[in-house]
């Protein structure tokens, strides 16, 4: 990755409406060199939109597109420096893993050779050399993926667009790929845009997240950050799990707030959020991870105590939900460190729950 | 005892029975030695040795297979033009119109297709002078018309199933339009152009009714002398002709039939094995 920071892609109040439906609206975003970013959203919330705009098949209705300084409005597909790899692959059927991904080196001025030595670097690159010949129905789906992969990155592009780049493949497939598909793009240093719906995907993908929904980008930072400090309701629920209350703010003391949570019939201490006034009504969001559960009480800023109504043994870990005094249920994550079953509690078992004041996310809106 | 086996075959055998007994009995009298085509007078190949000393029956068929040729070739570049545009253009002014017109011929009464072609070219020749006599170019021209929406009609079905984003890979990867139509597109519909093609030749070759209205003197095509000897009676020279263009057909259809199988199978092991090998 490099270290320059200049914006490299720049996204100006974007829209594109399709009759009157607003497929996207008013996206702004700036993407540095060499980045990993991802578009992560559910169906239908514009990332693939986005995505055809930048690879030119479709046109903004307002809003500008620059790419490396490039005013890239009116640019057609085969002039623009951008590859996209395509959901289905879109391998061209009739002709050979070589051909494929040497297709595009044709409107290259390189000579015979040097475009057979760019196939070959290619080929090695995706690990596809002793397939060369083959057609795209004669080797496997995680073949094809790679076949794809080289063809896109075969001209040298300044951004490669990954259109559900994994969606297809099988799980155990598919963390092999996702670790591939980071090295790759470390040895090339090729900005990648990777639109996806799939929230790991992402998190373990990219430098950075764009949540998107309803067309507009929702929050855009490091996964770590989104994850952690959510800017909506929307974010918080789309990225891993959160089990939310309502709450109004009863004390504010310097970076600690107190919250009164029906849910909880208790008062719990939370961080505070700017501008936090008392009697504000706000959502307390706590991921399930966060919270501790045990069998006796312990000693934490916020203690609460509830009875097992639902459990769901993983193996490694163990999914909780905790039904708390004030009618409230709490999901809970617990990682089974200790062998054997005596130690675990189990259904109608009464469970102490504790979590600390910055684990707890407000959430306004 | 369960008889329905028994019930089905019988209901198969009359139904091949129906298909075919004509046929089999044309193929057998070609060898009759009987002038008479009802009366069986002992086994003689006479009928296709004057079949092909016969001038007229070889200058039909020529003139049959240039015809067939031209106009399948024509009605595939239009035909396939027409389904491309159907396919991919899903909203262009006058689209309805287009496709209306385009597929108009399917089901016109031939008959109407064929006075119409023939009041055209007369009123042509009052006001422009051309075609000065009616024959091989008008012909053509009247088969175009009609064998073109089968073309369109196959390649259309084509291009919907096929993946659009496998053209927009290509210009992607920096083709322009005409660039993927030729890489891309063209070559993967081949198959339905080439059976559009087939379908084209195969309805030019043994049109009678529009042939019939848009001929001239002294141009008649194979269908066209089979149809006016028939009138003077069935004759055997006439069966030997038919049962050579069964045979004809039916090797056609055989080798058709063993490549697709031999392509399909071979593709369908190809897959098999490329899953096997999956890491």
């Amino acid at each position: 990755m490099t270290g320059a920071s200049a914006p490299f892609l720049r996204i100006e109040g974007v829209s594109k409406t399709f009759g009157t439906f607003q497929a996207v609206r008013d996206v702004s975003l700036t993407i540095t060199k060499g980045e990993i970013f991802a578009l992560l959203g559910g169906s239908g919330c514009g990332k693939t939109t986005l995505l055809r705009m930048l690879a030119g098949f479709e046109e903004p209705s307002a809003g500008r597109i620059f790419l490396d300084g490039q005013d890239m409005t009116g640019v057609p597909p085969w002039e623009r420096p951008v590859h996209m790899m395509f959901q289905s692959y879109a391998l061209f059927p009739h002709m050979t893993v070589e051909k494929n991904v040497g297709y595009g080196l044709k409107h290259e001025r390189m000579s015979a050779p040097e475009r057979a030595d760019r196939v070959r670097a290619m080929l090695d690159l995706v690990q596809l050399t002793p397939f060369a010949q083959r057609k795209p129905h004669q080797i496997s789906g995680g073949q094809r993926q790679r076949v794809a992969l080289a063809r896109a990155l075969a001209r040298q592009p300044k951004l490669l667009l990954l259109d559900e780049p994994l969606a297809a493949l099988d799980k155990k497939l598919r963390e092999h790929t996702q670790f591939e598909l980071m090295s790759i793009q470390e040895r090339t240093g090729v900005t990648f845009i990777v639109v996806t719906h799939d929230q790991e995907e992402a998190m373990t993908l990219a430098d950075r997240i764009a949540v998107m929904d309803r067309g507009q980008v929702q929050q855009v930072g490091p996964p770590g950050e989104v994850y952690e400090h959510p800017a909506s309701r929307f974010v918080a629920n789309f990225l891993g799990s959160i089990t939310q209350f309502e709450a109004t703010v009863t004390a504010v003391n310097g970076t600690r707030a107190r919250l009164s949570v029906p849910a909880f019939a208790a008062e719990v201490e939370t961080g505070t959020l700017p501008g936090l006034a008392v009697g504000e009504k706000l959502t307390l969001g706590l991921r399930p991870e966060k919270v501790a559960l045990q069998r006796d009480p312990p000693d934490a800023a916020n203690v609460l105590s509830g009875e097992v109504k639902d459990l769901a043994y993983f193996g490694k870990d163990s999914l909780y939900r905790v039904i708390l005094p004030g009618g409230g249920l709490m999901s809970v994550h617990a990682v089974n460190a200790r062998r054997g079953g005596d130690a675990r509690p189990d259904w109608h078992d009464r469970v102490w729950l504790s979590f600390e004041p910055a684990a707890a996310i407000l959430l306004r809106e | 005892m369960n008889r329905r086996p028994w019930f089905l075959f019988t209901v198969l055998c009359f139904g091949f029975a129906f298909f075919y007994v004509p046929i089999l009995s044309m193929i057998v009298y070609s060898f009759n030695e009987s002038r008479l085509a009802t009366v069986w007078g002992g086994f003689s190949t006479k009928w296709y040795v004057s079949l092909l000393s016969n001038r007229q029956v070889g200058a039909a068929l020529v003139l049959s297979l240039k015809i067939a040729v031209i106009s399948a070739s024509i009605a595939t570049i239009l035909g396939t033009l027409a389904g491309i545009a159907l396919a991919r253009f899903t909203r262009f002014r006058g689209r309805l119109l287009f496709s209306g017109l385009v597929t108009a011929p399917l089901v016109m009464p031939e008959v109407i297709t064929g006075i119409s072609s023939l009041m055209l070219f007369i009123l042509m020749a009052d006001w422009i002078g051309w075609p000065g006599q009616r024959g091989f170019t008008t012909i053509t021209l009247a088969h175009i018309t009609f064998s073109m929406v089968f073309v369109t009609t196959i390649v259309q079905a084509r291009m919907i199933q096929s993946d659009r984003a496998i053209e927009e890979a290509a210009m992607d990867l920096g083709s322009r339009p005409w660039q993927v139509m030729w890489d891309i597109t063209l070559p993967t519909i081949f198959p339905a152009i080439l059976s559009g093609w087939l379908l084209a030749f195969t309805i030019s070759l043994d049109d009678v009714v529009i042939t019939s209205f848009t001929t001239g003197p002294g141009n008649t095509t194979l269908p066209l002398l089979i149809w006016s000897k028939v009138k003077l009676g069935v004759t055997p020279d006439i069966n030997a002709l038919a049962t050579l263009t069964v045979l004809a057909v039916g090797t056609g259809v055989v080798i058709a039939g063993i490549i697709l199988n031999r392509a399909e199978r071979r593709r369908v092991l190809d897959e098999r094995m490329a899953y096997r090998s999956n890491d």
